[in-house]
């Protein structure tokens, strides 16, 4: 009589080995998509940190000068100008050939030439400028590698290759060993990319430029979305009446939250731009489109946080006899703050990490010079790091991550600022 | 004076007037501070409202119409002939004229008119920042004489400072408003432009999209169509694959989350889930070019399928793994926010648990998570750096993933960057594909947020 069960009890006896299953492999679903995520996560940072740890050092070349007084100061007067002016690519070159002397037909030579960076003539100019007395020695001096020569030395390049496959030619690859055994190889912290602007040279490019650029348009959009936002939130937290158009305000809000920033990016170039003239890749204007675009983070994570404080207090400062708006400024706001500066943190974060308005506007051009003040032309790093993206130098991917990687570090040291604050400052009632 | 050396002045002039705006109010009542209708310190903010703020607005107004002020008086005392050339060459001999004042390099030789105009450019320049300079002082300083002489024992001046706080506070809530009423006429006016070269349907059906015009009339290759189905066709593919990675990772992670993960597992991989979120859009797009698409275009090698290396697969992918922590933050709220209740009572009639998922909490939650998903799908509609920087720039109107496609995002951005005349169609395009893009995005999120909020409605 197994057919029919006498008990309920059988039937879902009989149907609960299946039952468990499946709630073991929804289980299991579940796990496996947060595993997904975190591997997701963290094969982006090894893909990142892979590909730019290297970038951090640089190779550089000890070449042997003669500073020749004929070709520096001829006439003997020491006259800064004068050895400004002096032909020091002409010397560099001559020291190459003189440290490979059986290098003689032209084009060889210029391979040669391209061992070292097209930046050493300017180090050794500094080096001249700085120590005129030793015009007519013979120095050894450090200068940078080319770019191609580091990516070599830094096993980028695949030696076993054919050399029409390979941006370094067999030669060079010889002279580099040549000079590796004579010691004259060595890799250094990479200075240059933490100090220089922007460059073709990928190993005369540096990111300083565009973190000024990032930080003079993070200080035009946080001193024009932080009180603005908190202005906002305290109105339509403490004052505003139910109305209309209150409500319209909050529905704008709200939407514009969720407005592609790159709309924000078309309204900068139209109203910014092109209606009120201002000047294109400035951080000025960088810094109004991201106002517009944080405006709505800060309003919300303010609006939070005033929520959060309990009406007690806001009662107990009227009864005291204050004006609402000292009740609101003397007591709402210093407890309101901590939350109100986190969310002012987080929408900071975003606006760093912004690129796609920011193209729009035109701070994409290549700059080489720092910007010294919010008009000037410049880059941000998010864009910074677009452009050497789309760079086919190999050298270029590698500061392409470092520059990611200095991104991120920035981004997560203003995350865990604020996380710190949220948790030093946060409140229970 | 320079504008900052200006601004500094001001400041300075304020705290001072804040200084003897104090002490006046102690003054008049000698001393006996209890007798005043408002708090000393409020009549020194309303001295010092009145030296800023006149100044200020006098200076800001000056500073914005000063360019163009100057600029057509310039022009005004050039040579006859000049003056009457057409207004595009008019505009570049102002912008020669302005670059020998900055000092830049100009596009012709410098013959002594335009000198002498560049040199009446700059004594204009002096006039201006000077008269400004005295206008500014005179009147901060005038209005806070006013203020301080006004200063009594029955001063209201906290009422009056309170009216200034509160027009700020109004003027800033206003400031969301603006800004779409600004977004909505900078592209709808470029849009209409573009409309009128360009008819609306045919951008809108047309199924072939090449903005290049032709510069010659014989030019192969350049006809300047604008049809934008192939734009919606690749953004759509690429978000339905962003979709496809998003929903099911997000939604599984969230509800793993909510309901069976213990309270360390939470704390772990709940945040490290967000950092997800927070990197930036640049650096998606870079792994994706650099990483994903390699390999995807490899690994389909293998198998001898032909994958473009900058196929919509990768791309989606990698935007797909953007999504994931907002699908699952959302969906976490929604189904946080399902009443214990209804667990309790499914479990209570021997439902397992994830039965009471399945059949109890989300179906309890769906309105919520699917506003959450039509969120994700407005976000990936408005991505914009991992299509530019992983996706195609060529419109091919196809459904396979293994293609290159193009988005509306990519188009604006290729059409904008660049120096280009601003009213040739092709830059116009890119304000009518804004137009689309801000219209499809609004119309999702309101309706995604409206349907969340109506579910949040229902279980408070």
């Amino acid at each position: 009589m197994a057919d029919t069960p006498k008990y309920v009890t059988d039937i879902v006896r009989a149907g609960l080995d299946a039952r468990y299953r499946r709630e073991a492999r929804f289980r299991r679903m579940g796990l496996a998509a947060i595993i997904m995520g975190l591997i997701f996560l963290s094969m982006l940072f090894i893909s990142i940190i892979g590909n730019g740890y290297s970038a951090f050092w640089q190779t550089y070349i000890q070449i042997e000068v003669h500073l020749d007084a004929s070709a520096i100061d001829p006439d003997g007067t020491r006259d800064p100008q004068v050895i400004e002016a002096a032909d020091y690519g002409g010397l560099v070159k001559q020291s190459l050939r003189d440290m490979f002397p059986d290098v003689t037909e032209r084009r060889e030579k210029r391979t040669l030439y391209g061992i070292v960076s097209s930046g050493a003539r300017y180090d050794l100019e500094d080096f001249v400028t700085a120590n005129p007395d030793q015009i007519g020695n013979t120095i050894q001096l450090w200068v940078q590698a080319d770019d191609d020569v580091d990516m070599l030395v830094k096993g980028h390049f695949d030696r076993d290759k054919d050399q029409s496959e390979r941006r370094i030619k067999d030669n060079q690859i010889a002279w580099i060993d040549k000079l590796e055994a004579e010691g004259r190889l060595e890799s250094r912290f990479n200075k240059v990319f933490f100090t220089a602007g922007d460059s073709r040279e990928p190993e005369l490019a540096g990111i300083w430029g565009a973190v000024s650029g990032s930080f003079f348009t993070l200080i035009v959009t946080l001193s024009l979305a932080f009180p603005m936002g908190v202005a906002t939130a305290v109105y339509l937290e403490e004052f505003a009446p139910q109305n209309r158009w209150t409500d319209l305000i909050e529905v704008n809000i709200n939407n514009l939250a969720a407005v592609p920033s790159i709309v924000f990016g078309l309204l900068g170039l139209a109203v910014f731009i092109n209606f009120m003239g201002m000047p294109r890749s400035a951080p000025l204007v960088g810094g109004l489109v991201l106002t517009l675009m944080t405006l709505p983070t800060i309003i919300i994570a303010s609006r939070a946080a005033l929520k959060s404080v309990p009406p007690s207090i806001r009662e107990a400062a009227l009864g005291v006899g204050a004006s609402k708006m000292q009740m609101v400024f003397h007591h709402v706001l210093p407890l309101a703050m901590p939350g109100m500066l986190t969310g002012t943190i987080i929408g900071m974060a975003q606006a760093l990490g912004e690129s796609a308005p920011l193209l729009m506007i035109g701070m994409v051009a290549f700059i080489v010079d720092s910007p010294g003040s919010v008009m000037d032309p410049s880059t941000v790093l998010p864009v910074q790091i677009y452009l050497w993206a789309d760079s086919p130098e190999r050298a270029f991917v590698e500061r392409t991550s470092a520059a990611i990687m200095v991104l991120l570090a920035f981004l997560i040291t203003m995350n865990a600022l604020a996380v710190l604050l949220r948790k030093k400052f946060e409140r229970r009632w | 004076m320079s504008v900052v050396a200006l601004l500094f002045t001001l400041v300075l002039l304020g705290l001072f007037s804040y200084w003897l705006g104090r002490k006046r109010s102690y003054a008049v009542v000698n001393g006996d501070a209890w007798k005043l209708h408002s708090l000393p310190s409020y009549h020194g903010f309303y001295a010092a409202i009145w030296c800023g703020i006149p100044a200020l607005l006098v200076a800001a107004l000056w500073l914005f119409f000063e360019d163009t002020i100057i600029t057509n008086l310039v022009i005004a005392g050039l040579p006859d002939d000049v003056r009457n050339l057409e207004p595009a060459r008019l505009n570049l001999v102002v912008n020669d004229i302005r670059n020998l004042v900055y000092g830049n390099i100009t596009s012709r030789d410098v013959d002594p008119a335009m000198q002498a105009a560049a040199d009446h450019y700059l004594h204009l320049q002096l006039v201006s920042k000077a008269a400004l300079t005295v206008l500014a002082l005179v009147l901060a300083i005038a209005g806070a004489l006013i203020a301080l002489r006004s200063i009594h024992q029955d001063k209201r001046a906290r009422n009056s400072v309170e009216l200034v706080v509160k027009i700020f506070l109004v003027a800033s809530s206003t400031i969301a408003i603006f800004t779409t009423i600004g977004i909505v006429f900078s592209v709808l006016f470029e849009a209409i432009r573009f409309f009128e070269t360009v008819p609306v349907t045919s951008f809108l059906f047309g199924l072939e999209w090449s903005p290049q015009m032709a510069i010659r009339e014989d030019q192969v290759g350049s006809s300047g169509a604008f049809g934008a189905i192939p734009l919606f066709a690749g953004t759509l593919l690429i978000s339905f694959i962003a979709m496809l990675v998003a929903v099911p990772i997000g939604l599984m992670s969230a509800i793993y989350l909510a309901e069976y993960a213990s309270k360390q597992v939470r704390a772990v991989a709940k945040p490290l889930l967000e950092i997800l979120a927070g990197i930036p859009t640049v650096v998606y797009g870079f792994f994706a070019a650099l990483t994903v698409a390699p390999f995807i275009r490899d690994s389909g090698g293998l198998i001898g399928l032909d994958v473009s290396s900058e196929s919509a697969l990768a791309a989606g992918l990698v935007m797909g793994i953007m999504i994931i922590p907002f699908v699952s933050s959302l969906s976490d709220d929604v189904i946080n926010a399902v009443p214990q209740a209804m667990r309790d009572g499914s479990e209570g009639l021997g439902a397992t648990r994830s039965e009471t998922i399945k059949r109890v909490i989300i179906p309890a939650a769906l309105p919520g998570i699917v506003g959450g998903i039509l969120l994700a799908v407005s976000r990936a509609i408005g991505e914009t750096m991992i299509v530019v920087m992983a996706a195609g720039l060529s419109a091919n109107l196809t459904a396979n993933p293994l293609q290159a496609v193009t988005t509306v995002t990519v188009q604006i951005v290729t059409l904008l960057v660049g120096d280009q005349e601003f009213d040739s169609p092709k830059t116009l395009a890119a304000f009518a594909l804004g137009l689309l893009l801000f219209v499809v995005t609004l119309i999702l999120n309101i309706i995604a947020l409206h349907v969340v909020r109506k579910y949040r409605e229902q279980y408070e």
